[in-house]
């Protein structure tokens, strides 16, 4: 398929980005023009609906309650493939990624080099590079990664992402609840996919703060090591 | 004294037996008053009746005890007791999982159709 035909979808998953989700929406409309651009309001107690309901071109999925950022970005992934979408980028709503930088991830998912292609801060120096504890834990599944996959992910918290089809179709039925990101690459490794990482710049946090210090962190790690050690205990079903 | 020491233990024995017997019937009207699925009561019901028939035979907690090595019987009871209730805790831990898996798609479905009908 010539990528021209290729229908395409902007996944922004937002919980409280009243603040910066306009922005992030504006920079999809100016750089991603041959992309829908789905907003999944996670369960959020301001108006981030709202903001994001009077963009023009923008869609609306509002869940009920908060799922958390695994349920969020499932959502889309339904909704894609649902609607025939044979291709998705997952661009955070919070500004820390670069919509001019959605191209970079699409290029090799185009060439059909990848199935899904994770933006990585890691890869060139500059840019928002994350806490100290987000950072060890980067450095610790990057090791995982490679032991495990021989792999060489080096940003596998990111959520900067690009999806084909059969990426999406997978991901839309099993996707992790919490701190999904470097679960999801095993998954689709474990499928025989393939997935790629290319450089990219992010921004810190314009608004709000991380929830993840450094309980979180720890917490991140066990559950994310316990999911890998499941999935590889897990029979291919 | 020992006839005091066997009015004792029968008096401990005729507790434990209406305590296993108001265990059994509790459950047993909970599902009757369909406050309880059966599902989740199986492993109450088990349990009520373990204890029913262990306070029924006093003999069969000392020949446990003795099979399973431990040197003093009523420890054996306590052994009993937590495992049963371990079992039934995992048991809820799972059904809560689930519940939580089904809980999401339900929300995911609902957002997505409401987007469906508020676009017509």
């Amino acid at each position: 398929m010539l990528p021209a035909h290729m229908k395409k979808i902007a996944i922004v998953p937002a919980y409280n980005e009243e603040k910066t989700v306009g922005a992030v929406l504006a920079g999809i409309k100016e750089f991603c023009r041959d992309f829908d651009i789905l907003v999944v309001d996670d369960g959020s107690t301001d108006r981030t609906a709202e903001v994001a309901g009077t963009v023009p071109g923008a869609r609306v999925v509002s869940l009920p309650f908060n799922l958390g950022i695994g349920g969020a970005v499932q959502t889309g992934f339904l909704y894609a493939q649902k609607h025939g979408y044979d291709l998705a980028v997952q661009v955070d709503a919070d500004g820390q990624h670069k919509p001019a930088e959605v191209r970079l991830l699409l290029d090799p998912v185009l060439k059909d080099e990848a199935d899904m292609v994770v933006g990585s801060r890691f890869m060139e120096k500059g840019g928002y590079r994350g806490r100290v504890w987000r950072r060890l834990g980067i450095k610790v599944f990057y090791l995982t990664n490679r032991l495990l996959l021989g792999e060489k992910i080096t940003d596998s918290t990111s959520g900067f992402r690009a999806y084909n089809v059969k990426a999406i179709s997978l991901l839309s039925r099993t996707y992790p609840d919490d701190y999904p990101e470097p679960e999801a690459v095993y998954i689709l490794k474990r499928r025989g996919m393939r997935v790629l990482e290319v450089p990219v710049q992010m921004a810190g946090r314009q608004a709000g703060r991380s929830s993840i210090g450094f309980f979180g962190s720890m917490y991140y790690m066990v559950k994310v090591f316990l999911a890998i050690f499941v999935l590889f205990l897990r029979r291919q079903d | 004294m020992d006839n005091l020491a066997n009015v004792q233990v029968f008096r401990i024995q005729v507790l434990a037996i209406i305590g296993s017997l108001a265990l059994v019937l509790f459950i047993l009207d909970l599902i009757r008053r369909r406050k309880l699925k059966e599902e989740f009561s199986i492993l109450w019901l088990g349990m009520g009746l373990v204890f029913l028939v262990i306070s029924l035979f006093r003999g069969l907690l000392d020949k446990f005890s003795i099979l399973v090595g431990i040197g003093y019987p009523p420890a054996a009871l306590f052994l009993i007791l937590i495992v049963g209730l371990l079992i039934i805790l995992v048991h809820f831990s799972v059904a809560i999982s689930e519940l939580k898996e089904s809980n999401k798609k339900l929300a995911q479905q609902l957002g997505l159709l409401r987007q469906e009908i508020e676009e017509k």
